[in-house]
């Protein structure tokens, strides 16, 4: 299960036949271990990793990303965890992680200009109840997500035929 | 002018090196004649590279080799393979297999010295052998039997000249692995006619059905066998240019002898990306050989649904089908492919006569490259 799933989260386009293949095991095995990972939601989604520098359009139509650091009150008996799954409800944010250090949560927000990120952390995130302070940190650039990277794609530079 | 060395004169060029030059003038080609990684060298060991480099470790090193990179070869050779080189003086570091197998053989071999080579085998066997002043001695495998070497046959080739058999397992070209016994066998042989073994590893780590045999760790063996190893396929440094030797002591220090005077040492910037590559990068080569044989699943299954036959290699990162069906020998098929459907493919042939019949198929290489591979080559046999 684990060898399938870890083969999906590098190449959701691999069809159970190869998949099948590629492991030595029955197809059917293959199909039926995917469809209890959709099932059970271990698989949440199938989904293309894009490098939006790469796409020819109107650099002012693009995303901005903001990752926000968010400090709470935690309150008796459920800790952070009502609160990140509230702010984790909002469209404009791509993920939540309650994390170590001097913040409790940081949180990916994606908005169509700065002003409109901008505005959802003054106007919704920052009213939430219990939350104490933000801090938002723009992305200017990106080089590498989900284990991406986005550098430019280095050629072959093997010879084509050697012994 | 006066002629020119005799031995040299006469070795033909590499029967590779044709197929090269016609691939390289051609656009949209998907080479399957690649014998080397698609990978790139693991980013840790390049970066170990680049902090040499910053840090000035531009010099030489002893000729044997930096003492942590021989220590790292010899223990992981033991836990491995439970086969025991002293990393003191039975060990050296090499610029690739390619400078291990030459000095072997010249330590070797006497003017005259017959050396018995299992084929089909790597293009350089033969001509390293003649090159140290020996005579290559062929014996044929039978792809019947996954080529795998059939001591009888080795000793029918055996005569009062015989000084050593050099063989590769895992191989490049046919993906064989030697059986265990054979291997035995061949020890046996070995110890009856007082015989040297050469043991070319350099794919060792490629293996995906059972585990590597060290012909060096085999009982008796270890006092006439040379193990050649290096970091060109498992960790991706092909370019790095660096092998080892484990030898017998006598044999050993013959080695560093001839390195001292030729190349002096192998490259310290490569000796020390070496050492990160052994120290650090387990699970980068672990996961390069899950993805090759991956691949070769992939690969060999796509390979018979064309309707060629192809025995399951067991190791390296070669597919080795035969191409009698298409009524065509090796050569011809290879070309025509090339040809036809821009696919480049080596001619068994190549390898040795028990090549022909057969084409070399690296399947190191994206797997989107060789399912379209696969499509051309199966509309190709179509065509025929």
């Amino acid at each position: 299960m684990r060898q399938i799933l870890e083969l999906l989260e590098r190449d959701a386009q691999l069809s159970p036949d190869t998949i099948a293949t590629m492991l030595d095991k029955p197809v059917e095995e293959v199909r039926a271990a995917i469809a209890n990972a959709e099932a059970s939601g271990a698989i949440r989604r199938y989904r293309a990793v894009i490098d939006w520098d790469k796409v020819d359009e109107d650099p002012t139509s693009e995303e901005v990303t903001a990752f926000i650091d968010v400090s709470l009150t935690p309150a008796r008996g459920v800790g952070f965890d009502d609160v990140a799954e509230r702010i984790a409800r909002f469209e404009e944010v791509r993920s939540v992680y309650l994390v170590s250090g001097t913040q409790d949560l940081r949180a990916t927000v994606t908005g169509r200009s700065i002003r409109a990120v901008s505005d959802f952390v003054s106007q919704k995130l920052s009213t939430i109840d219990r939350v104490r302070s933000t801090a938002t940190h723009f992305v200017l650039r990106t080089y590498k997500r989900d284990g991406v990277a986005f550098t430019p794609i280095e050629p072959d530079h093997r010879l084509r035929v050697t012994p | 002018m006066r002629p020119l060395n005799d031995v040299i004169s006469a070795c033909p060029p590499s029967g590779i090196r044709r197929f090269f030059d016609i691939a390289s003038e051609m656009d949209d080609v998907i080479s399957l004649g690649v014998g080397e990684p698609d990978f790139v060298t693991p980013w840790r060991v390049r970066e170990a590279g680049i902090y040499a480099l910053e840090h000035g470790y531009t010099t030489y090193t002893s000729n044997a080799g930096l003492p942590e990179l021989r220590q790292l070869i010899c223990e992981g050779l033991k836990q491995r393979y439970g086969a025991d080189y002293s990393w003191q003086d039975e060990c050296l570091i090499t610029t690739g297999v390619s400078e291990g197998l030459d000095l072997t053989l010249r330590v070797l071999l006497n003017p005259g010295d017959e050396v018995i080579v299992p084929e089909p085998c790597y293009v350089a066997y033969e001509p390293c052998v003649a090159f140290a002043g020996g005579t290559p001695v062929r014996v044929a495998t039978r792809w019947e039997d996954g080529f795998a070497i059939d001591p009888a046959a080795i000793e029918g080739a055996i005569t009062p000249r015989t000084k050593a058999v050099l063989l590769g397992s895992p191989a490049n070209p046919t993906g064989a692995v030697q059986p265990r016994e054979a291997l035995e066998g061949l020890v046996r042989l070995a110890e009856e006619h007082d015989l040297y073994l050469v043991s070319d590893e350099i794919y060792d780590r490629l293996t995906y059905v059972g585990t590597h045999t060290c012909l060096g760790a085999l009982p008796g063996a270890r006092e006439r066998t040379v193990v050649l190893g290096g970091f060109s396929k498992a960790q991706a440094m092909t370019g790095w240019r660096v092998g080892w030797i484990c030898a017998p002591q006598p044999v050993a220090e013959l080695a560093v002898r001839v390195h001292q005077y030729t190349m002096l040492c192998a490259p310290h910037i490569s000796q020390l990306a070496a050492v990160e590559a052994l120290a650090h990068a387990d699970d980068e080569v672990t996961a390069m050989v899950a993805d090759y044989d991956r691949r070769r699943r992939v690969f060999v299954k796509g390979l018979r649904e064309t309707g060629l036959e192809c025995p399951e290699p067991q190791g390296a990162f070669y597919a080795f089908p035969s191409i009698r069906s298409s009524g065509l020998d090796s050569e011809t098929f290879a070309e025509k492919l090339l040809h036809a459907e821009h696919v480049a493919v080596v001619p068994g042939s190549v390898f040795g006569p028990s090549g022909e019949g057969h084409v070399r198929c690296s399947y190191a290489t994206a797997l989107p490259l060789l399912e379209e591979a696969l499509v051309r080559i199966d509309r190709f046999l179509r065509s025929l």
